[in-house]
């Protein structure tokens, strides 16, 4: 790994001459909270914002996506026949200013997207088009949980650029083959000063000091799935509050699950891929009319277990959430997914007990 | 209001061991600022778990839709009115409630105190006597007069006392009269516009909405079984965020709570994007009171007008 100094004022020219190689993409202000955006030339990233409102998953997985289309007029040659759209456009795009936790939930989303026997042809060509310029995150929310969700404010692993603020300038970590074909035509190349590593390492344990919310995720292996399934204590009080909106599921890095609808716009066909959500009654709702979900709690239950039980048994590399602390601060009715974590780690089937942590 | 919470306790406690409810439903302490839970309590160890402050700003009425149990709930005036029209509207029968009333001063607007605040707000604390409210978090503090953190349908509120109830936790608080505060100013701004203004308004008010229902599942009168969203026979929108769909969405969700709503807040409140719902449901509540002099959930013996009819209504505006 290789790192160079950017000064700030380089780093805002690099920025203007990325835009002939690039789609940027970078936080902007909507309103009173930060977006990810497709930024227009002149058009600078904001670097010191809290992390977005929404995560940036939408950049390579939309929330509405046509993915095939036809035309319903009978003299046409693709009449009621289903193709992929001629404007799928993947051109090179670039995110900057992403935090880690965002970054880090990528690989998570892509088990869903990529695996043996299926390939899906959009995310992974939306992903594998784009470069990833994150920010090292010196200023997490009260409900971020990082470090203990197998993230960190500096996990510098899914990047292709880290970045680290150091004053008047960015110590920036050349991470991957993308990451220097981008500061190559950004003309990031200067070197640093002795002593940039130390720094960076010095301001990582400083950022990871000031997370102090946690889960505790040990024993979730461990658990019976049936005994988590059935424990009322988890979730009777939970699924009580949960209105069953989206904002977790739609907020959520991690949230991969999809509904595909077909749409006619006058005499074109549309074939579109919308984010689903575990909360809505229509999730795995039969064409028979059943739902094995077809309660509240059955929902609530689902997601839970999802992100926490099932994911955790069927690929054994942690849970899948990166600890981003959206659904903690945008639930309207505060089901806070740290305390639901802790209780199903601590669940004792034998007394249905489990540990109530305050957040 | 914090000195409520005892009393809603002991209340409470009464009411499970005299077996007059089966639960009582109010709020317990979130985990982050500005939001609590809303939670059922079946035993004394749960009860001691209610909290009372200018943080309970959901609608209570949307936890007793269709249940069968005999219940305590507490209710501000609004959440009263829900309670009301829910009783009109058979969703619940009055005899299986006893509405713990909260004379109501207002719950705090979580959109604006974060908008306010220079970071994540990790404190947030109220004083009830100078009437102030203190935001905090790493490096900041800001004091502002609670009327300036009051969610904005509450500041507007003439309806602060529950009008259904069984006991009070309080005595009633002093209602702010319409000479006072102008309910509809903000409709009335709206209203002003030119065409092509609202057309920007409204295009500018929905362009962050993602479509998570937040705003509808938050909303007491929303319990359709199947909303005319999620039907596909016929599929009356579609489920894309295509801006047409998003706003056939909200419009027709807006008409169907006309004459129902009581103005609540729980839509916006409960938003992640901060879209203030209310420009559509306030400009229907203004109609339904300047042209049938109704106003929601103020009766548990009359119907909403557009729910009812009559050879006398007025017609002036069928043109």
């Amino acid at each position: 790994m290789k790192v160079i100094k950017i000064d700030k004022n380089e780093w805002a020219d690099g920025v203007e001459k990325l835009h002939d190689n690039y789609r940027l993409i970078g936080a902007v202000r909507e309103k009173s909270y930060h977006i990810f955006a497709t930024l227009k030339p002149g058009q600078k990233p904001e670097m010191e914002y809290v992390n977005s409102r929404i995560s940036p998953k939408y950049v390579i997985y939309p929330q509405s996506e046509i993915i095939l289309e036809c035309s319903m007029d009978e003299n046409d040659e693709d009449y009621k026949v289903y193709h992929e759209p001629g404007d799928k456009n993947y051109e090179e795009k670039a995110v900057l200013g992403v935090r880690p936790c965002d970054a880090d939930s990528l690989p998570l989303v892509r088990r869903n997207f990529d695996t043996d026997e299926y390939k899906d042809p959009y995310w992974l060509q939306a992903f594998e088009t784009t470069t990833l310029v994150g920010l090292a995150c010196d200023a997490p929310c009260p409900s971020c949980f990082c470090t203990s969700a197998g993230s960190g404010p500096y996990n510098d692993q899914n990047l292709d650029i880290m970045l680290v603020d150091n004053g008047d300038h960015y110590l920036a970590e050349i991470l991957t083959d993308k990451g220097e074909k981008l500061a190559g035509a950004a003309g990031w190349d200067k070197d640093t000063e002795q002593g940039a590593e130390d720094s960076i390492e010095k301001r990582k344990t400083g950022a990871e000091s000031k997370i102090t919310s946690k889960v505790n995720t040990d024993n979730l292996a461990n658990q019976s799935l049936l005994d988590l399934y059935d424990a009322t204590i988890i979730w009777e009080k939970a699924a009580f509050a949960c209105i069953n909106c989206g904002t977790c599921t739609y907020a959520c890095p991690t949230c991969w699950c999809f509904d595909v609808q077909d749409e006619v716009h006058g005499r074109q066909s549309y074939r579109i891929r919308n984010w689903d959500s575990c909360m809505y009654p229509l999730f795995t709702h039969h064409a028979s009319g059943h739902n094995p979900r077809g309660t509240k709690l059955d929902r609530l239950r689902q997601r839970f277990m999802h992100k926490l039980k099932y994911y955790v048994d069927k690929y054994e590399d942690g849970i899948q959430c990166t600890g981003c602390g959206r659904c903690v601060s945008l639930c309207p009715v505060n089901i806070d997914i740290r305390r639901i974590c802790n209780m199903m780690n601590s669940y004792d089937p034998e007394s249905c007990t489990c540990e109530v942590t305050a957040s | 209001m914090k000195s409520y919470t005892e009393k809603i306790k002991e209340i409470s406690k009464g009411l499970l061991e005299e077996g007059k409810v089966d639960m009582v439903i109010g709020y317990r302490k979130g985990s982050v600022p500005l939001m609590h839970q809303p939670f059922f309590a079946q035993n004394q160890q749960e009860i001691d778990e209610f909290v009372w402050d200018s943080n309970c700003g959901l609608n209570l009425a949307n936890y007793v839709t269709d249940r069968q149990e005999k219940i305590g709930i507490l209710a501000t005036g609004c959440n009263s009115r829900n309670i009301a029209t829910h009783i009109v509207e058979g969703k619940i029968k009055r005899e299986q409630l006893y509405i713990i009333g909260i004379p109501c001063k207002g719950m705090l607007d979580r959109h604006k105190l974060a908008a306010m605040a220079d970071g994540p707000i990790t404190t947030v604390e109220e004083d009830e006597e100078k009437g102030t409210v203190t935001i905090s978090g790493d490096g900041f503090s800001e004091t502002v007069d609670k009327t300036e953190a009051l969610q904005q349908n509450c500041s507007i509120c003439v309806h602060r006392n529950p009008v259904i109830y069984d006991e009070l936790v309080a005595d009633e608080v002093k209602e702010q009269t319409r000479d006072e505060v102008d309910p509809y100013a903000g409709v009335k701004e709206i209203e002003a516009m030119s065409p092509e203004e609202k057309w920007a308004h409204f295009d500018d008010l929905l362009s962050a909405c993602i479509r998570c229902y937040a705003c509808r599942n938050a909303c007491p009168l929303c319990y359709c079984p199947l909303c005319f969203v999620d039907e596909s026979k016929p599929q009356w929108v579609g489920k894309s965020i295509d801006p047409t769909d998003v706003r056939t969405f909200h419009f027709l969700r807006a008409y169907h709570c006309a004459g129902r709503c009581t103005d609540c807040g729980a839509c916006v409140r409960a938003c992640p994007v901060g879209i203030n719902v209310r420009d559509f449901t306030k400009k229907l509540e203004k109609d339904c009171f300047e042209l049938y002099g109704w106003e929601a959930g103020m009766s548990t013996e009359q119907r909403p007008p557009l729910d009812t009819y009559k050879p006398d209504d007025p017609e002036e505006f069928i043109k």
